[in-house]
């Protein structure tokens, strides 16, 4: 037990170095250079100040030292909680940033998600057998998820915000309503709020019934289950097994799903002008915002681990044969 | 009179038409017999079988009825059927490796089964328990899960939860086949251990492999192509066997019915004809050595000698032509 976790830690703790790494090198592999840019919004015209802001800017960022003493810096600033500082919005703090957006993201994501995941999963696990179901839900789910995404985000944006004005265009709070615990403030993000949710819900939601759906025809016809029936079981009994075997395959994919939240998705926030971690993404990637993004891509990966590890524990717990394994015996 | 099928018909639905799996087939086992059901693949026997206790979704009653204890079982009825399973009647599946669910243990998988047929688990454990040791399992299966155990242990394991609540009929499909030879023996002496415990009141055992019913069935019933072919003592089918079918059957296998060293193995040349649109006529003709004009005709499943049922009209002309011969020899 103790050697299966100390080895996964491990497994983890080297995915966690590999991915931080390739997030320090990938933006220094980009073209172009993010002080340029940012120096051509001050439009000056002079050489000589032009060299002196570039030179003091490089250095205020630490782009002049060699790349291996900038790795190291990295480093030694992650471990202090500092991821910089934002090029774009200078002099904000990354930190400050991500944490203005993380919540937007989570809010958005997480509940579509987990909503679209238990329902799906209820819903293709029944329409495995009720023809009903299985002619009308699922071929709603087949349309959604075959729907490119964006499509799909705009048209609900154009008709129900834009033409219909059931709900406002874009942003995630009302302007001009104070922060705050009123009810004006929270209806505010509320109606932000349901249009990326519905989106993304809908989409996800048709993903997972028809993998639910035919993983559990798939189990229904497995031996386990024709030698219930044969004995007599409750086909409640047959039902509740098949069930439960075919949910171990979606829960990894639970897990890549809820790894992604964390990143946000771009084109939801993009399309609705959500304030989350994708817009922020976005912003970042237009603007050559090395810090900005690398801070984005941290709280990625540790997202993406941090799930990868609860899944992993909760198939301990529902799946016995990874416990099996676990104790290095081989079956 | 334990098990009595009339006439049963059973066909499989496919997209090119009914299949003919079991034929008009009419037999009787008797309390405490253990009927072995032989045949090659494809001949309807493991049909036969489980349309006994559960005809799966491509399967269809045509006809005929099984009365199991004086009560008819009403096995096209998916639903009333589902009282006399596991009580009156059981299976151990063909496929009884893979058999149990292999994320519940064994003890938990035959509580819920117990208890979906309304029984409670306490009141079978200490028998539970004492068979699980007499198959050779340790106690401890009922805590294990189904992957824990060999392939061996694990048809042990269903044989004991299917025999739980002492059905009267229980159906024994290929449980020797995947085994190897000890094992075999092994399996078999625990088949007719079961029986004289009076866990079961009766069996059919299918398989293909005649020695293994030489060794433990009191009949053995030989099916060809959705037909049965002969059926007779275990010792009369093994040393003398009536139908062509059953002979070439006896003198493929090396060990039972091979008298002699110099005597060569043969197969069964050519193949079962497809069951989609049987020939008129003997089913075995295009294959048998003795077929003749008779044979275009469908023979009838007759009891040509005392306990000994045929289908074959050559082996009918032969007994016939004994008995003749016998005949004028007493009166010479």
């Amino acid at each position: 037990m103790t050697r299966y976790f100390a080895r996964k830690i491990g497994l983890y703790i080297l995915a966690f170095w590999a991915g931080v790494t390739i997030d320090w090198a990938i933006p220094r592999l980009m073209p172009g250079n993010p002080i340029e840019a940012y120096l051509a919004r001050f439009s000056l015209n002079s050489q000589g100040s032009w060299t002196a802001l570039y030179k003091l800017f490089s250095k205020a960022f630490g782009y002049n030292l060699p790349l291996w003493d900038q790795y190291w810096h990295y480093w030694d600033n992650l471990f202090h909680g500092n991821l910089g500082i934002s090029i774009y919005a200078f002099p904000e703090k990354v930190t400050t940033m991500v944490a203005q957006a993380a919540p937007y993201t989570l809010a958005l994501l997480v509940p579509a998600i987990v909503l679209s995941y238990v329902l799906g999963n209820r819903i293709g696990a029944i329409a495995a057998r009720r023809k009903i179901l299985d002619n009308t839900v699922l071929p709603l789910g087949y349309l959604f998820q075959a729907m490119p995404y964006a499509w799909l985000a705009l048209a609900a944006a154009f008709y129900l915000a834009q033409l219909e004005r059931w709900f406002p265009v874009q942003g995630g709070s009302a302007v001009g309503i104070a922060s705050g615990f009123t009810w004006a403030y929270i209806w505010g993000l509320v109606s932000h709020w349901f249009l990326p949710f519905l989106t993304v819900f809908l989409v996800s939601f048709g993903g997972w019934s028809i993998g639910m759906r035919n993983l559990v025809i798939y189990e229904l016809e497995t031996d386990y289950a024709r030698y219930l029936r044969a004995l007599g079981a409750r086909s409640r009994l047959v039902r509740r097994y098949a069930y439960r075997n075919a949910v171990l395959p979606q829960l990894s994919g639970l897990a890549l799903a809820l790894g992604t939240v964390i990143g946000g998705n771009i084109v939801t926030e993009v399309v609705f002008q959500y304030p989350g971690l994708g817009h922020l993404i976005y912003i970042a990637a237009t603007d050559q915002d090395y810090s900005l993004l690398q801070g984005i891509f941290i709280f990625i990966i540790a997202g993406v681990l941090v799930a990868n590890f609860l899944i992993d524990i909760v198939y301990i717990v529902i799946d016995p044969r990874t416990r099996l394994s676990m104790q290095g015996a081989v079956a | 009179m334990s098990l009595s099928v009339r006439n049963l018909r059973i066909a499989y639905r496919t997209l090119r038409g009914d299949v003919q799996a079991v034929d008009d087939v009419t037999f009787s086992v008797a309390d405490g017999e253990i009927m072995g059901l032989a045949g090659e693949s494809g001949c309807g026997k493991s049909t036969l079988g489980n349309s006994l206790i559960y005809l799966e979704g491509r399967m269809r009653h045509l006809g005929g009825t099984v009365e199991l204890d004086g009560k008819v079982l009403p096995i096209s009825d998916d639903r009333a059927m589902n009282r006399h399973r596991m009580r009156d009647v059981s299976i151990i599946p063909q496929y009884a490796m893979s058999a149990l669910n292999p994320t519940k243990k064994i003890g938990v998988l035959a509580r819920d089964l117990l208890k979906s047929r309304g029984t409670k688990l306490a009141k079978v454990l200490p028998e539970f328990r004492r068979r699980v040791a007499l198959v050779g399992l340790p106690d401890s299966v009922l805590e294990m899960y189904p992957f824990e155990l060999s392939g061996g242990m694990r048809q042990r394991a269903t044989m004991v939860i299917s025999t739980l609540l002492n059905p009267s009929l229980l159906i024994a499909d290929e449980v020797t086949s995947a085994l190897d030879v000890s094992n075999q023996r092994a399996v078999g002496e625990l088949l007719t251990e079961f029986r004289d415990r009076g866990y079961v009141k009766s069996m059919i055992v299918i398989t293909h492999d005649l020695s293994i019913l030489a060794q433990i069935a009191d009949t053995i019933m030989v099916m060809y192509a959705g037909k049965l072919a002969e059926k007779a003592d275990a010792g009369t089918i093994i040393d003398r066997p009536l139908h062509p079918y059953t002979q070439a059957l006896l003198s493929s296998l090396p060990e039972v019915g091979v008298r002699y060293e110099e005597e060569e193995l043969t197969g069964i040349p050519g193949r079962p004809p497809s069951l989609l649109d049987p020939p008129a006529g003997c089913r075995f003709r295009d294959r048998c050595p003795f077929a003749f004009d008779k044979c275009a005709e469908e023979p009838p499943f007759v009891e040509l000698l005392p306990g000994h049922q045929v289908a074959c009209w050559k082996a009918a002309q032969d007994v016939a032509g004994s008995a003749e011969r016998e005949h004028e020899e007493a009166a010479r």
